[in-house]
């Protein structure tokens, strides 16, 4: 039997929610596997039980500090079918939508910017002391206030839409608690524009990086693997709502428009050991190759097109650059990611065009029922709320598969394929470190279901043998 | 500067279902609830970039967060020119996956990017249970925010932030005096 040694990168930049990656040798040094382990919100599912129905989509909120509105959205689509009144309003549905679309925009803008432009921007080797958002600050001035008021722009969306920035209350059981006033939508139309402009450049930026650099990035952290989104009924790309589609690595057809209330037939979870995420698979395919991804590049693969022309053009020369066939590239992330981007400000200003948005007619009710399924297409990919409600309205059952986790597999995959690359002898450089980084980045993983506090630990590497004694440590921060 | 501002932000910030990391937005409710004059109050989960764009328009911004070490009931310190600098030569702690930013890498963007002078505090309550799922303050952190309300409550009447930096920074803070000091009455 070959004795494996461990090699443990533990950067603990959060009281809780940080990642640990432990990278698994054979005893020929060669790698064999990476774990990331990530503490995300264990016991959320408990911390509902009990709670009244209606309580839910504010409280999910308080899952996560970056994407709260997406947990909004997708418990009160859950609840819309407690209620029986999951066919909107028009002016209830385009109001999630604006919500939802801001959300994306100032998400995809805060990533791209603050947490993957300084990888691109300065290289994946650059000095972590300048390879920042404080650097690009430094060095690409015009550029990182651009970013700063694209992030501005779509949370202030969600504040109108929501109602406030945090626990906001916009999405109600069966509807919305709001509509769009004339001042409100005024005063998002007058920056639209610059918006889009800013927004086109950004994905431009993404492009020609992927273009000038892609005999590296095609390779880096990349495999073969399945895709899943919500998809609207025509194929086209929809982030708010949809059925389910899987294609393979080639894109065949898994299953397609597939009714989200029957998930459970599809999707199936498994649990490993050595770790408190979930691993879902398709069910049909088994848990060693039915694992797939979500996000960005996800569903620039499932979509059969973009209903927004800005978009559907960058669509056309993302899915080029593969012939049409999915594009497995990791770092292709960042690119699809920009293209979401477009496509989201294009969205914006549509409804923001929209005289529904200053409608009356909020919420609708029907025949009550007792379990609730909601899907969204959140920035980092789908997310799964699954509720049953008793008579007595109390939450009895919770069960929530976030973006992240449907990505495990692949972010795993990732990090080995990183290793295997990029590793040399036990020892942690800090190229590995970079690289490592690098490619669970373009995932835009969600930590953030956690704790900060002043005081907190800065990131830490340990290398540790087969007996657990450490033969490397490494700090940063 | 001397202490006296026109123009002020207080900004929780914390996840409230995540037991004493909600002790910023704790303190923000609180001191928005006595409505003080010409004072703003802000709260958040955590930081981020925008908030650059936010706190550029102030004379002075109090940052208020649960702090996991330091002096009890609260320390208060200066985010000054020295810990900005330190954010440009380390990166400042920014995390690996992490899209939120600390207090001084929001003020390091405030003054890089728009060109702003606000002038910075940081308000640590400390807190003790931060890893469970829980809406509730510990006994202690709620023993520690009631101080932390009444100073913050006349540290913003009165402005005189530099007065209490030295009274209250991270290194001379917490002691028993300090703590009766600030002790509310029932």
């Amino acid at each position: 039997m070959s004795v494996a040694k461990r090699i443990v990168i533990e950067p603990v930049t959060r009281v809780e929610g940080h990642g640990k990656v432990v990278i698994l040798l054979d005893e020929n040094k060669k790698v064999i596997q990476a774990r990331l382990h990530v503490v995300e919100f264990r016991g959320f599912e408990r911390f509902i039980q009990g709670r009244p129905f209606w309580e839910v989509p504010v409280l999910v909120q308080r899952l996560c500090g970056i994407c709260p509105v997406s947990h909004h959205l997708a418990a009160a689509k859950a609840m819309d079918r407690i209620v029986g009144g999951e066919n909107l309003t028009p002016t209830a549905e385009k109001m999630r939508r604006l919500m939802h679309y801001g959300q994306t925009y100032q998400s995809h803008a805060l990533h791209f910017f603050h947490l993957a432009s300084p990888d691109l921007l300065f290289g994946f080797d650059a000095d972590v002391a300048i390879r920042n958002v404080i650097g690009v600050a430094g060095k690409f001035p015009d550029l990182a206030v651009q970013a700063v008021l694209m992030r501005k722009y779509g949370q202030e969306i969600i504040k109108a839409t929501a109602g406030k920035k945090i626990h906001g209350t916009g999405a109600i059981p069966g509807g919305v608690n709001k509509n769009l006033s004339i001042a409100e939508r005024d005063g998002f139309l007058k920056d639209v524009e610059q918006h889009l402009a800013w927004a086109k450049s950004a994905v431009k930026i993404a492009k020609d990086y992927t273009a000038q650099n892609l005999a590296k990035l095609a390779p880096f952290g990349s495999f073969d693997s399945n895709h899943l989104s919500l998809v609207r009924a025509d194929g086209a790309m929809d982030l708010y709502h949809g059925n389910l589609r899987a294609i393979d690595a080639q894109g065949e057809t898994i299953f397609d428009q597939v009714d989200y209330q029957r998930y459970v037939d599809f999707i199936a979870e498994e649990v490993r050991d050595w770790s408190y995420m979930k691993f879902p698979f398709i069910r049909s395919i088994g848990p060693e190759k039915g694992w797939y991804r979500v996000g960005p590049l996800a569903r620039l693969n499932t979509a059969t097109f973009i209903d927004t022309p800005l978009a559907e053009i960058e669509r056309k020369e993302f899915r080029a650059v593969t012939a049409g066939k999915p594009n497995n590239i990791t770092m292709a992330y960042h690119w699809a990611r920009m293209i979401e981007l477009l496509h989201s400000m294009e969205k914006i200003q549509e409804l923001l065009n929209d005289k529904d948005l200053q409608g009356t007619d909020l919420v609708v009710k029907g025949e009550r029922r007792e379990v609730g399924i909601g899907l969204i297409e959140a920035p980092r990919g789908t997310l799964f709320h699954h509720y049953k409600v008793d008579k007595n309205d109390l939450v009895t059952q919770a069960n929530l598969i976030v973006s992240t986790t449907n990505n495990n597999e692949p972010m795993n995959r990732a990090v080995a394929k990183v290793a295997q690359d990029h590793l040399q002898g036990v020892e942690i450089t800090e190229g590995l470190l970079n690289h490592v980084e690098v490619a669970i980045r373009a995932y835009d993983p969600c930590l953030s279901c956690a704790t900060h506090a002043l005081g907190q630990m800065p990131m830490e590497m340990t290398v540790l043998n087969h007996q657990g004694q450490i033969l490397d440590r490494k700090c940063r921060g | 500067m001397n202490g006296r501002t026109d123009k002020i932000l207080l900004y929780g910030f914390g996840n409230p279902a995540r037991g004493d990391d909600g002790l910023g937005p704790a303190l923000a409710a609180a001191i928005e609830e006595l409505g003080i004059p010409n004072i703003e109050v802000d709260a958040n989960y955590q930081l981020t970039v925008e908030d650059a764009a936010e706190i550029a328009g102030y004379d002075a911004v109090v940052f208020a967060d649960a702090a996991i070490q330091g002096p009890t009931p609260f320390w208060f310190s200066r985010i000054d020119d020295s810990s900005i600098k330190r954010v440009g030569n380390q990166g400042g702690r920014i995390g690996w996956t992490s899209h939120s930013v600390s207090p001084a890498q929001v003020v390091a963007l405030a003054r890089d990017l728009f060109a702003s002078r606000v002038a910075a505090y940081a308000l640590g309550i400390r807190g003790y249970a931060f890893g469970d799922l829980d809406e509730a303050l510990s006994s202690r952190a709620i023993d520690n925010l009631t101080c932390a309300i009444t100073f913050a409550r006349q540290a913003l009447v009165e402005r005189q932030f530099e007065h209490y930096v030295q009274e209250f920074g991270p290194q001379t803070a917490g002691t028993t005096a300090g703590s009766s000091t600030w002790k509310a009455s029932p």
